[in-house]
């Protein structure tokens, strides 16, 4: 057991809790839907997320119908095909899983697993959904306007991302885009504000940082840093709006565009790749650290055992956090850089392991001789670390300057990003949404329909992402419309593109029967009743199940221990809950 | 008995000095920040956050500067202004700046006053204050319609860098945006000290939470951060 100072408050009683001002709804509407409830807003989020996500997976399916089958789908021409690669590619990494991990999982959880009743601020909490609800309508507009989206990539880079060749780049498309991504970054930082400060000054009595579960570390280190990283994205944006709609230089060169010269001089498009990586660097991690929390949590809970290195678990979290602000410019080692550079970011890339592999061998020791249950979450959580560390590893030959340099516009970087920072955090999301859901309904997912979900996604997702890294090491370009004849492409990769094609038509098909278990066990879900995990974190011990606006009746809880003790020897039980006093877990024999 | 031990805990927190106080206040319970209110540090944590824009903003502008391949226009040059018959250099910037600074002053009287409860000083200062930040804005206003004048567009300008207007009329653009912002909110919260809020403690409209005199240091946070960063566009955009 972690020995944290404060042993002292470790009796106190539960004292009642002065009134924290929470509004207090009146009608339906302040009630369900302009509610200032963490939990209500933390479903909102999930639910437009996840709407976003379903998009962007019917998004994705289009672009591997052209990919597998070229040519044999007349409506998706090579305008349509770019628009769908950038919007699956902000869709997925903005607006769905920032706003799932943060606004989502952030919401429900950092209140109830500090112990508190509710974010600081409720009613800038409440804005935050609504101005992220605004931009996901202003991007999902850009598909109703003429031109369509912008198909600059999602990395939007310029100059292609304002000229006229690109889809979207002379019409609404980009613009839209640009104005989406400010009013999100607008909409988060109130959201992640109220995550930091919760976290920091906000936690029930014994509740001390050294005390709280992995997943409040993790999503508390990402919020933070997207409060740093997302300013350099929005200037970026301002900057590209004011390129695109007042006709400045900020990124444009001189350049010619259809044979014309354009008036534009003098503006560096590095400048916008700088600025976009300084902010997808640490957007990487801002997925990927939540994702090691909920999984620390997940792996520990249903093995039985506590988490192995917790606070080592913690400083790597941090420090991942740290490093991945100096790290950018390996996503530009082919824009041309000074070697001196590339050496540099090179160096500090491949550092990140050193915590990172920490992490991965903390979570396996975790397991080491414990009481693993293989329930629906822990499938995920396993998936996930084996998900992780083989995106990890193709992460190492990508961050050295030249083993990158032939295989960066390839798909081999498709697979390597897909597994590390899709299919992994998607992984966990599944995994923690088996996992709270009976907190969130009281109910329980349906376990059939839930191993059913895991294997075919899980399979799935290898099936797809693994003969990708074979046809990057082949020479196959990414962001093709079509691969047509090359002479080092032989035929096969043509059966592996169709092979490819085929499973993820049936993997984005499953996601429905998630979707149907969603709403099917709402009503005929086996009651779960208030623990149902038999987990130690405070949000388990709720007097109500789902928690009410409040969520924890007059009296707050005192925590007395971190959140891992399972299988404490001596104890009555097998796990002890972190508000659960000393003198009520010992049974007779002595077991500190 | 317990209650007693909780607080002798705290009690000696507080008694020790330097690293090992701060060190006992991040790993104790409840608050990271001991007797700090939370809208205080979330203020905090949001102007760590603005710094990376304008830090953002200003790296940029320096970034152009660098890039473009024509001379930058000479600062000192442009922004002179002619009174009676003198050119005088940065001139109309100097006041702006003065004007500025000077509102961090009566600002820094405000919060003062704020904590004595002296409800009257207290919203008089800040209106003083937020007469100060229209006083600048205005003057913004007059020195960008003399330079739309002398033919400066976000996209051209007569003297050289097209970059020099993009970047002039993008950063004191959103450093006014800024304190037009922050005088909004001064008079927001100087008309509630001055119906006295924050001595009833009156619930908030939206928010139903209490109202408080910690607003005015909060707001305080803001207007001096707005100056600071000033300062650095001063420096950086007309003294270099």
């Amino acid at each position: 057991m972690v020995d944290v100072p404060l042993g002292s408050i470790g009796a106190a009683p539960a004292a009642a809790v002065d009134d924290v001002e929470l509004y207090h709804p009146h009608s339906w509407l302040t009630k369900y839907v302009f509610s200032q409830d963490a939990k209500i807003i933390a479903i909102q989020y999930s639910l437009t997320a996840l709407s976003v996500g379903l998009i962007a997976l019917v998004l994705s399916w289009l672009m591997r119908l052209q990919l597998g089958f070229p040519g044999v789908f007349s409506f998706i021409d090579a305008n349509a095909y770019y628009q769908f690669i950038t919007m699956h590619g902000m869709m997925m990494v903005v607006y769905v899983l920032t706003a799932l991990f943060l606004g989502g999982f952030g919401n429900y959880l950092i209140p109830l697993m500090v112990g508190a009743r509710d974010m600081v601020f409720p009613y800038v909490n409440m804005l935050s959904f609504w101005i992220y609800l605004l931009a996901v309508l202003i991007l999902v507009a850009s598909f109703f306007t003429p031109g369509g989206p912008t198909g600059a990539g999602w990395t939007l880079y310029p100059p292609q991302a304002i000229m006229s060749g690109t889809p979207g780049g002379q019409d609404w498309g980009i613009i839209l885009m640009l104005v989406s991504l400010m009013v999100f970054i607008i909409g988060f930082t109130m959201g992640g504000l109220n995550y930091v400060v919760t976290v920091l000054q906000a936690r029930a009595r014994g509740m001390t940082l050294m005390r709280m579960p992995l997943t409040v570390w993790g999503i508390f280190t990402a919020s933070f840093m997207a409060l740093l990283a997302f300013p350099a994205l929005f200037v970026g944006a301002v900057m590209m709006l004011f390129d695109r709609a007042l006709g400045t230089s900020f990124f444009m060169p001189a350049i010619a565009e259809m044979g014309q010269p354009l008036e534009r001089s003098g503006g560096s498009p590095l400048l916008f790749q700088h600025l976009f990586w300084f902010f997808g660097h640490p957007e990487v991690y801002i997925v990927a650290l939540p994702a090691f929390g909920i999984v620390s949590d997940l792996i520990s809970t249903h093995a039985r055992r506590n988490i192995f290195g917790y606070r080592m678990m913690v400083w790597a979290l941090l420090a991942i956090g740290a490093l991945s602000f100096v790290v950018w410019a390996h996503h530009m080692y082919v824009s041309g850089m000074n070697p001196y550079f590339g050496f540099f970011f090179a160096t500090t890339t491949l550092i990140i392991a050193i915590p990172t592999a920490i992490k991965v061998y903390n979570w396996v020791l975790t397991l080491w001789r414990g009481d693993i249950h293989l329930t629906v979450p822990m499938l995920f959580a396993l998936a996930f670390i084996v998900t992780f560390l083989n995106g990890g590893l193709t992460g190492l030959f990508l961050g050295n300057v030249v083993v990158d340099v032939p295989l960066s516009d390839t798909m081999f970087v498709v697979a390597h990003f897909h597994m590390v920072m899709g299919v992994a955090p998607i992984l966990v999301i599944f995994g923690a949404i088996y996992h709270w859901y009976p907190k969130v309904t009281g109910r329980m997912l349906n376990d059939a329909l839930g191993k059913l979900h895991f294997w075919i996604t899980f399979l799935g997702a290898y099936a797809i992402f693994f003969p990708m890294h074979y046809l990057g090491l082949m020479g196959v370009p990414r962001r093709y419309y079509e691969i047509g004849e090359m002479s080092f492409v032989p035929p096969s990769a043509h059966m592996l593109n169709a092979f490819i094609t085929i499973v993820a038509l049936i993997v984005g098909a499953i996601q429905l029967v998630f979707v149907f278990n969603l709403f099917w066990s709402l009503r005929h879900g086996r009651p779960s009743g208030g623990n149902p995990w038999r987990a130690t974190t405070l949000e388990w011990q709720t007097p109500e199940t789902p928690p009410p606006h409040g969520n924890w009746g007059r009296e707050l809880p005192v925590v007395h221990r971190w959140a891992y003790d399972y299988s404490v020897p001596g104890a009555a039980e097998d796990f002890l809950p972190q508000n659960q006093p000393n003198a009520q877990a010992r049974q007779g024999t002595s077991n500190e | 008995m317990a209650e007693q031990a909780f607080s002798n805990l705290q009690a000696a927190s507080h008694e020790t000095s330097g690293l090992r106080s701060v060190a006992a206040d991040f790993s104790s319970d409840r608050q990271a920040f001991k007797n700090v209110p939370w809208g205080k540090v979330m203020m905090w944590i949001f102007l760590l956050s603005d710094t990376f824009v304008f830090g953002s903003f200003l790296i940029a502008y320096m970034t152009a500067r660098m890039s473009t391949t024509v001379p930058w226009p000479n600062a000192s040059e442009v922004f002179a202004l002619t009174i009676a018959g003198t050119t005088l250099p940065l001139i109309l910037i100097a006041i702006m700046t003065f004007v500025l600074i000077s509102s961090s002053g009566t600002m820094a009287m405000a919060v003062n006053y704020g904590y004595r409860r002296d409800r009257r000083k207290t919203a008089a200062l800040m209106l003083l204050t937020a007469l100060l930040g229209a006083t600048f804005v205005g003057m913004q206003a007059f020195e960008w319609t003399k330079l739309i004048h002398e033919g400066v567009r976000p996209w051209e300008n007569p003297w050289g860098a097209a970059q020099f207007g993009s970047t002039f009329f993008m950063i004191t653009g959103f450093h006014g945006t800024h304190v037009t912002f922050g005088v909004i909110f001064l008079l927001i919260i100087a008309r509630k000290v001055w119906r006295g809020d924050f001595d009833q403690e009156r619930k908030g409209f939206f928010t139903s939470r209490k109202g408080n005199y910690e607003a005015v240091e909060i707001m305080g946070l803001y207007w001096h951060f707005v100056d600071l960063v000033w300062v650095f566009i001063f420096a950086f955009f007309y003294l270099w």
